[in-house]
């Protein structure tokens, strides 16, 4: 059961000689066959026998030669980029981006890019060009968004760890939401050079995995500041791996007042409130925190993405690159049936609204309080890391919803993102961990961590995972539903 | 604003110089192309000409995923212009996006300054019919420059080399006051930017761009009048002649009691008019808001001090440095201050020995022989002996010139080739009279009508000696010993 291995596992293995990385990716080749038409996590895979043979995937290196997935909005050099939009649906890199260079520099091998809301917007991956996603734990429900194809792949055994972008939970929210580990460092630590930008003051580039450890691992190889992004930053990598086998204890957990107004299902409050308690049986101190402007933080956050998005858009116009409708009379045409060809509903609505929120007249009322409120926002969560450490709270309101559930209601799929986006907005080191499960689906809770210390929050998250061990939990899910799903 | 026909008179003189009341009030745009080797935010070379798109990368391209990093020599050569003209460095002046779609513009924004520009306030020195004035800046701002549209066949196609090559924008307040004015502070404009290495000042090649804003308001009032802005203006003639043309044209109509139109004019010089651009119509609105893709751009005053102690000595304090040291007047101290090569070449020449003199050959002989040449062939050392020959009266004008003319063409030392063409001072008192005594006894009716009362043919005589002589004879012995025998 090759497949079902961690990358540590894995690379102990390799090691051992007991097998070798091709086996690990023929194994998860063969997986991908099988299952993935039931899932549509993959949206492009490398192609079959490539690898050490085809001299592209160098044998050393930390990562030994073993595979990994990008997110369709990550280049790399002659694979399809398309971030699962139409716009883009003939788009082939003609570079790298800098964190899957990192992973190759490491000896990684390209495995695939995983499905995904087009551009990242959605948190459900039912908005892409190449259809929904589904979860893993019940096909008929949504894998979340915007990295669903990463999370199910991840969830499935279908991939050894992948690498997602999280601009408001993209990461967080599926992993939360299949039952796997995802992390999202702090804004800048991993450079965003070659990831398509959705909302560039938000986007950050990180790992979904099968554990705490192995998104430790991956984070260390693709952190550290880059020259080609110019808001990477200039700080030492810390050793996440270690900060993982170390003890919660003395460690002060804060826990946010308030968060039931914002929406939270009974059962993710008492899996919120057994994390806790887990977190203090280890020797944490459980500290009350207060975070008044969380409530302000989605409404901020709609409009600050769509606003950076809607010029980082822009260049999608049908002139140079992409798709380019045919039959334009002029120019103004050519734009308008372009992109409306193009884009997606969400995203359309998307880029309206942040073209609105930029507009002359509704910069002052839209943009500019939006950046006051996250400038404040930031403060908030300040004040709280002198009284506490880390900050625990739920990763999502509820679990895993039906795929069309919340399809006409993008309202209620916003507000799904209440407890991931403040995150990106104040820029911090985040992990969710799968700590429990509610009617048959997993739920997530994460760690959330001061700027730059995601040292701290890989200790709590990997105390968090002692507390609850998942992998049994979510092996036997998984092959429940694939099987109920008629797959072998 | 309307006409007030009611107030026309009150003033002596109007806005082109006409008998009514009218005042024409003048702004400035310039654009200036940076002397960078590589653009704004990448690594392409900045170059012009050439094999359209050779020069871009994923960055300029604008390709999905790319990112900008702001090139420091940009930042640099915009500090020494605003250093050298006394703006206010702003110590963290923010990137901005300018949002438009075009098809020249790959990212569907410019990345430029907006609400906080890198320099304010200063002033440019400049000169107008000899007389010191100054015309103050609002302000000065880093932007990059878009792609070339070339429009032909009824096809137009993109030509991305320029894309991102990096440009200041100067922005003067709006106060000149006539189209001579305007004129004559570009040319200072100019002249200072090439003198500090910050813009090769080509304007065919593009790398200076004007745009005029012009209103007119009744002599003596200080609101503003409604401006109408002047594009396509493709050289400082250009500036000053649309300039004129628009005044004409407004002071039409308000004298006719038509409001003028606030809009943008296109001049055509093959016509010399200025039309209103078709599809201006509507105010465009660009959207500005902080580039998120790059920090804030912080210039402490260590790197601030360090451009400014840089800074070579500017052409105005240059120009009046060299009235006050070598006696010139102003037009010949702003004429040898035209470029830095030119008065360093001035200053070596006349080191040590007569300025006036001097700058009498720079400004004549040595810049008749630049302009034939591109250079100056004779080294300003060799020129100051050859004019310290002159001084001595050791050759004459004529015999100097001769001699620079083969220094110019073949090298060499001045005494050498005076020796050489025989062109020493004829000043041998006995020598000089026989060849008078020669030159009366050849022309014996000239003589008789001399001391007929023809006192005028004095002359004749001084140049026959002189063709004798070739030019050699002493000009003073010469009349000395003509008086002697026609007046003595």
């Amino acid at each position: 059961m090759l497949e079902s291995l961690t990358l540590g596992e894995a690379l102990a293995g390799i090691e051992r000689g007991d097998f070798s990385a091709d086996e690990v990716t023929a194994a998860l080749d063969a997986r991908i066959d099988s299952l993935d038409p039931h899932l549509n996590a993959y949206v492009h895979r490398a192609p079959a026998g490539a690898g050490a043979a085809a001299g592209i995937a160098p044998a050393g290196g930390p990562l030994c030669g073993l595979p990994f997935t990008l997110k369709d909005n990550m280049n790399l050099r002659g694979t399809p980029t398309g971030c699962a939009s139409r716009i883009l649906a003939s788009y082939e890199s003609p570079y790298d981006c800098t964190a899957a260079a990192r992973l190759l520099a490491a000896g990684g091998r390209y495995l695939g890019k995983t499905n995904m809301d087009e551009f990242g917007m959605g948190s459900s991956n039912e908005y892409s060009a190449h259809g929904p996603v589904r979860n893993p734990w019940d096909l008929a429900r949504a894998p979340g968004g915007s990295s669903g194809g990463a999370a199910a792949a991840v969830a499935a055994d279908l991939a050894l760890f992948a690498l997602g972008s999280d601009t408001g939970g993209s990461i967080r929210q599926p992993a939360a939401l299949c039952g796997v580990v995802g992390a999202k460092p702090t804004y800048g630590r991993v450079s965003r050079y070659g990831l398509v930008a959705f909302a560039s003051s938000l986007d950050q580039i990180g790992p979904l995995a099968k554990d705490v450890a192995d998104a430790a691992r991956v984070l260390e190889l693709i952190m550290g500041p880059d020259p080609r992004d110019a808001t990477s930053l200039d700080a030492p990598v810390p050793r996440l791996l270690a900060a993982a086998r170390k003890s919660a204890r003395g460690l002060r957990v804060g826990l946010p007042e308030g968060l039931a107004v914002l929406g939270l299902d009974d059962a993710v409050a008492a899996a919120w409130e057994a994390a806790a308690a887990a977190l203090a049986a280890q020797g944490a101190e459980r500290v009350a925190v207060s975070l008044p402007r969380l409530r302000h933080a989605t409404a901020a956050y709609y409009l600050l993405a769509t606003a950076e998005a809607s010029s980082n858009l822009a260049r999608y116009d049908g002139v140079r690159y992409g798709l380019r409708a045919a039959g334009a009379a002029d120019l103004d045409a050519l734009y308008r049936r372009s992109r409306a060809e193009g884009f997606g509903p969400e995203v359309r609505r998307r880029i309206m609204l942040g073209t609105f929120a930029l507009s002359r007249g509704y910069y002052e009322e839209y943009y500019l309080r939006a950046q006051k409120l996250r400038t404040l926002l930031a403060r908030d969560f300040d004040q709280a890391w002198e009284r506490c450490d880390c900050l625990l709270l739920p990763t999502t309101p509820g679990p895993a919803f039906r795929l069309g559930e919340r399809l006409d209601d993008p309202l209620a799929m916003y507000l799904g993102d209440v407890f991931t986006l403040p995150v990106n907005l104040a820029g911090l080191p985040a992990v969710s961990v799968p700590t429990a499960v509610h009617a048959g689906l997993p739920l997530g809770m994460q760690v959330v961590g001061r700027p730059l210390d995601e040292v701290t929050v890989f200790r709590a998250a990997a105390a968090l995972e002692r507390a609850f061990p998942f992998r049994e939990t979510r092996r036997r899910a998984v092959a429940a539903a694939l099987d109920a799903g008629d797959a072998p | 604003m309307s006409a007030r026909g009611a107030n026309e008179g009150a003033a002596p003189r109007g806005a082109n110089g006409g008998p009514a009341g009218w005042e024409a009030v003048i702004g400035l745009e310039i654009h200036a192309q940076l002397r960078t080797r590589s653009k704004a935010f990448c690594g392409c070379e900045v170059r012009f000409g050439g094999e359209a798109n050779t020069r871009c990368c994923p960055v300029c391209l604008g390709l999905p995923g790319a990112l900008p990093v702001l090139n420091r020599r940009a930042v640099e050569l915009a500090l020494r212009v605003g250093l050298a003209l006394g703006c206010r460095v702003v110590e963290r002046s923010v990137m901005a996006r300018k949002n438009y779609f075009y098809p020249d513009l790959p990212k569907g924004y410019q990345i430029t300054q907006y609400e906080a520009p890198l320099c304010e306030g200063g002033e440019v020195p400049f000169l107008l019919d000899g007389e010191e004035r100054r015309l103050r800046l609002t302000r000065i701002h880093l932007e990059e420059d878009a792609g070339k549209s070339l429009h032909a066949g009824g096809e137009t196609r993109v030509d991305l080399n320029r894309a991102g090559v990096p440009l200041i924008e100067i922005v003067t307040e709006p106060e000149l006051a006539s189209p001579a004015a305007a004129h004559a502070f570009l040319v200072a404009l100019r002249r200072l930017l090439v003198w500090l290495a910050v813009c090769d000042g080509n304007m065919e090649e593009g790398s200076l761009r004007c745009d005029a804003n012009v209103s007119l308001r009744l002599a003596g009032e200080t609101g503003l009048g409604v401006k109408t802005e002047l594009k396509n203006l493709n050289s400082f003639r250009g500036v000053e002649q649309a300039l004129a043309f628009e005044i004409d044209r407004q002071e039409r109509r308000l004298a006719a009691g038509e409001p003028v139109a606030p809009e943008t004019r296109l001049w055509d010089a093959a016509r010399r008019e200025a039309r209103p651009m078709r599809g201006k119509e509507t105010v465009q609105d660009y959207r500005y808001f902080p580039e998120p893709d790059l920090p804030p751009l912080a210039v402490d005053a260590a790197w601030r001090e360090a451009v400014r102690a840089g800074l070579p000595e500017l052409p105005d304090a240059r120009r009046r440095r060299l009235q006050a040291e070598h006696g010139l007047t102003v037009d010949e101290a702003e004429l040898l201050t035209a470029d830095r090569d030119l008065a360093d070449y001035y200053e070596a020449a006349a080191a040590g020995g007569d300025g006036a003199l001097a700058a009498h050959w720079v400004a004549g002989e040595i810049l008749r022989l630049r302009k034939e040449t591109g250079g100056f062939p004779v080294p300003p050392a060799v020129l100051g002996g050859l004019l310290a020959r002159v001084g001595e009266g050791a050759v004459s004008h004529t015999a100097a010139k001769a001699v620079l003319e083969r220094l110019a063409a073949e090298g060499g030392e001045p005494d050498a080739w005076i020796a050489r063409l025989g062109l020493a001072r004829l000043d041998d008192a006995a020598v000089l009279a026989g060849i008078v005594d020669g030159v009366l006894a050849a022309h014996p009716a000239e003589l008789a009508r001399y001391r007929g009362g023809r006192t005028k043919l004095f002359r004749f005589f001084v140049g026959r000696v002189m063709q004798e002589t070739g030019g050699r004879a002493d000009p003073r012995l010469v009349d000395r010993l003509l008086r002697e025998r026609l007046d003595g």
